[in-house]
């Protein structure tokens, strides 16, 4: 039942070693919560894995990737729900970590993204350090040997550095990659996004992914911009799904997370590539799926 | 009193420098926009175009200036311009490094150069230009160069303690990248500040009395100053030591006079006499009508000589550019009609004429995007900035610019209406586009885009491809900026002689049902 698990962990670490990483037998492989606030849904589904004890240890350094890259509002849900990531901040610091830094490589204006996502100040309050991803020199060269088009990015060294890396994405509708989850929000922890624009955007997504498999997936789909993303116009664009899906399998966690948003993994480009690199499974029915009402 | 005149003024006059330098400065947004307005509001030139351009009480700096100036001197020139301080600091500090101890002398007006300056700035006015003006106002000047020069060492600066920080993982402090650096445009920037650091080194304010259209107007509103420093025959003894001490050369001592209307206030003369001979006087006798302005057409030819070599120079130097950027490329070119100017410029007509390209919005502008041209909209917005795609894309949430521009060449917007405020209207080449091309997903200009004029649209299979909406495009430059496609764009923003009010983007609303099980 841990299959997904274990093929994700074996791909390409590279050079750094990912202390969790098959250490911890999770109970579930994938929790999904649904019915209540973000914070409270990630509480409960937190807790069914065994706490954020068992990803994080005493003094180690955490890093936390929202998805920032818009300078607007929560209502408008292009970023990650700022109380979601205040709650993640606070119970990654109670299991003893010893800093929690929250970054991304924003789109708009990085401070402006920070500011008025509301995530700066839910960072500051929860104790953890945000962080900037808008300096090339933040920035260092990696190999992504498995990768098919992506042969190489340029990571940011928070994410090379820490030892455990927690991916926080918000699920919406995205112009060009249909849709924006985890591994699409890894885009935001590298330099030159262009090249993926320009080399095959799906293939690059899924050949990124090889490089390093986030410790923890927390899909926040409190609210999801079901049309016009990444950015979207309006609150128009928004509805109130109230779930949310944690997982370590990134390809699983997507194929979920597409359902939820009423398409088909197996029309999403990115997935569909992730899947045949041996990432993770799309075959939710083979997964241990721990499902909270809350 | 007198012997507070002068600790008086290098108080006055630093808290303004320092003020205006840290407004160019800055790029963590410190300093609100009212705090700009408060410190830009004396700024003479660019007070003048804004009581010109749009009137009311905060553009009525300029006739503060006046009254001061009618009635004591250019203490403008003094205190308030920053290029005059700057002069004083960098005499100031090429004293100490002087073997022999730095003295001033006496020495004739330059009438004919400063008048015929004046001169010839006023007449371009009268024909419409204000590029001359732009080129000369003292804090426009001074503005080119913070902005271009002393603010990419003061990140430079930042970054090296940002990079130190880092290393020790503390991240309260940050790396900043410097942009984009469009080096024609710092030519200019760059013979202003060598010629006046010179000029400030060998004779003190000669700039202030020769060249600069500032200085010489107010050197005419002095001639007619109710009080003027004047020396008192009496007392005085002669030593020179005033003399010594005046920036301006414009004591003698032969004759014990001061020539006032060069004069820039800065009371060093004061100080300087042992036997407080130095004083202002009521001087309300009419000055004889002598010499008004003169204009020398001299001057005048010389001047379109020059500008004349320095665009063909400049043509010549953005055509090899751009034969360079041509080479071997399959895309398709285009030519954009107009630059984008930035939002709340109103027309390029507006813009143009009120534009000083001080470059304080350069400096202000949290994108980036704003950049200096050089000569790429003609001599009429020589350095005037513009909203450059390659450098960033204008916020959709920001109004700054022209919540702090002091002429009036950018007027301030309210959020709301910064959203529908076209600057600009998108073209897709659809021959240069990835997806086209490549038959791969891309999405990168309809993703940037605020207002979904850009929106991607089924196209083959699974693939979606940019299709553009002009109406609701408000000319941002996002799509552009982040189209990945060089050294031509697949999508580009072309400027709008006139900004137009465009609709705001329609949307509906989602119906919301309650999820009853996991779809999985």
């Amino acid at each position: 039942m841990y299959a997904g698990i274990a093929t994700g962990t074996g791909v390409a670490l590279g050079s750094f070693e990912n202390i969790l990483a098959g250490n911890y037998a999770a109970p579930y492989d994938m929790v999904a919560a649904r019915g209540g606030e973000a914070e409270i849904m990630f509480e409960k589904a937190i807790a069914s894995l065994g706490g954020m004890k068992a990803y994080v240890k005493k003094n180690q350094t955490v890093v936390v990737k929202p998805n920032i890259g818009w300078d607007v509002s929560p209502e408008k849900a292009a970023n990650t729900n700022p109380k979601l990531i205040a709650k993640i901040v606070e119970h990654c610091l109670q299991a003893g970590a010893k800093d929690v830094f929250v970054f991304d490589n924003t789109c708009d204006n990085w401070q402006k993204c920070y500011t008025n996502s509301g995530i700066e100040k839910a960072v500051k309050d929860a104790g953890g350090k945000i962080v900037s991803g808008k300096s090339e020199s933040y920035y260092q060269e990696v190999k992504v040997p498995k990768g098919v088009k992506l042969k190489n990015a340029k990571v940011h060294e928070l994410i090379l550095s820490s030892d455990v890396f927690i991916n926080v994405p918000v699920l919406k509708s995205h112009g060009g990659a249909t849709l924006s989850i985890a591994m699409k929000n890894l885009m935001g922890i590298v330099w030159d996004r262009g090249f993926w624009h320009k080399n095959d955007l799906h293939q690059c997504i899924a050949d990124f992914a090889t490089f390093r498999q986030p410790d923890l997936n927390i899909v926040d789909a409190y609210r999801v911009m079901k049309k016009n993303g990444p950015r979207g116009v309006s609150v128009e664009d928004v509805v109130t799904m109230k779930a949310q899906l944690i997982g370590k399998d990134m390809v699983a966690i997507d194929a979920a997370a597409t359902k939820l948003f009423g398409l088909e993994p197996a029309n999403i480009g990115h997935i569909i590539n992730a899947e045949k690199l041996g990432i993770g499974t799309t075959n939710l029915d083979k997964l241990n799926i721990n499902r909270i009402k809350v | 009193m007198y012997r507070y005149l002068k600790g008086i003024r290098v108080t006055l006059s630093l808290l303004f420098f320092i003020g205006i330098t840290f407004l160019f400065l800055d790029f963590t947004e410190l300093i609100s926009t009212s705090v700009f307005k408060g410190i830009t509001f004396l700024q003479f030139v660019p007070s003048v175009i804004k009581f010109l351009s749009i009137g009311g009480f905060i553009t009525l700096g300029f006739l503060v200036i006046l009254i001061i100036n009618l009635l004591i001197g250019r203490v403008y020139c003094s205190s308030v311009c920053p290029l005059g301080v700057m002069q004083d600091i960098v005499s100031f500090f090429s004293k100490r490094f002087r073997k022999k101890k730095f003295r001033f002398k006496y020495s004739k007006p330059h009438n004919i150069l400063r008048f015929g300056i004046l001169g010839v700035v006023i007449l371009a006015i009268l024909f419409g230009s204000i590029s001359l003006l732009s080129l000369l106002d003292p804090y426009s000047v001074y503005g080119r160069m913070t902005s271009d020069f002393a603010r990419p060492l003061y990140i430079l600066g930042n970054n090296v303690i940002a990079g130190v920080f880092e290393k020790l993982h503390l991240y309260g402090t940050y790396v900043v990248d410097i942009k984009k650096v469009n080096w024609a445009a710092i030519i200019i920037p760059s013979v202003f500040l060598i010629t006046i650091t010179w000029m400030a080194i060998t004779k003190g304010r000669l700039y202030c009395n020769t060249i600069c259209p500032v200085g010489s107007f107010l050197g005419l509103v002095s001639k007619v100053s109710l009080f003027k420093l004047n020396i008192e025959e009496t007392s005085c003894t002669k030593c020179g030591k005033c003399s010594f001490a005046c920036k301006s050369s414009c004591i003698s001592i032969k004759t014990q006079k001061i020539d006032f209307s060069r004069c820039v206030s800065c009371y060093n003369c004061v100080s300087s006499c042992s036997t407080n001979s130095v004083k202002y006087k009521l001087a309300w006798i009419p000055v004889k009508k002598s010499k008004s302005i003169i204009t020398t057409d001299s001057g005048k030819r010389d001047f379109l000589v020059k500008s004349a070599v320095i665009t063909a120079g400049a043509l010549g130097i953005s055509n090899v550019l751009k034969a360079a950027a041509n080479k071997g490329v399959k895309l398709i070119p285009y030519k954009k009609k107009h630059l984008v100017s930035p939002p709340g410029s109103r027309s390029i007509e507006h813009f143009s004429n009120k534009c000083t390209a001080c470059h304080l919005c350069v400096s202000a502008c949290p994108s980036g995007v704003l950049q200096p041209r050089f000569f790429e909209s003609g001599l009429s917005q020589l350095l005037q900035p513009h909203v450059d795609p390659l450098a960033g894309y204008c916020n959709f949430e920001c109004t700054r610019c022209g919540e702090i521009c002091p002429t009036g060449a950018i007027l301030p917007l309210t959020v709301e209406e910064k959203k529908t405020t076209q600057t600009g209207v998108v073209n897709f080449i659809k021959d240069n586009c990835i997806v086209y091309t490549n038959n791969t997903a891309c999405g990168s200009c309809s993703e940037h885009c605020p207002t979904q004029a850009v929106k991607m649209v089924p196209y083959k299979g699974k693939l979606t491809i940019p299709e553009v909406n002009q109406e609701i495009c408000i000319g941002c430059g996002a799509c552009e900026h982040a189209c990945p496609v060089n050294p031509y764009r697949a999508i580009y923003v072309d400027g709008n002689t006139v900004q137009k009010i465009v609709k705001k983007p329609e949307s509906k609303k989602l119906e919301e049902k309650e999820m009853e099980e996991f779809p999985f």
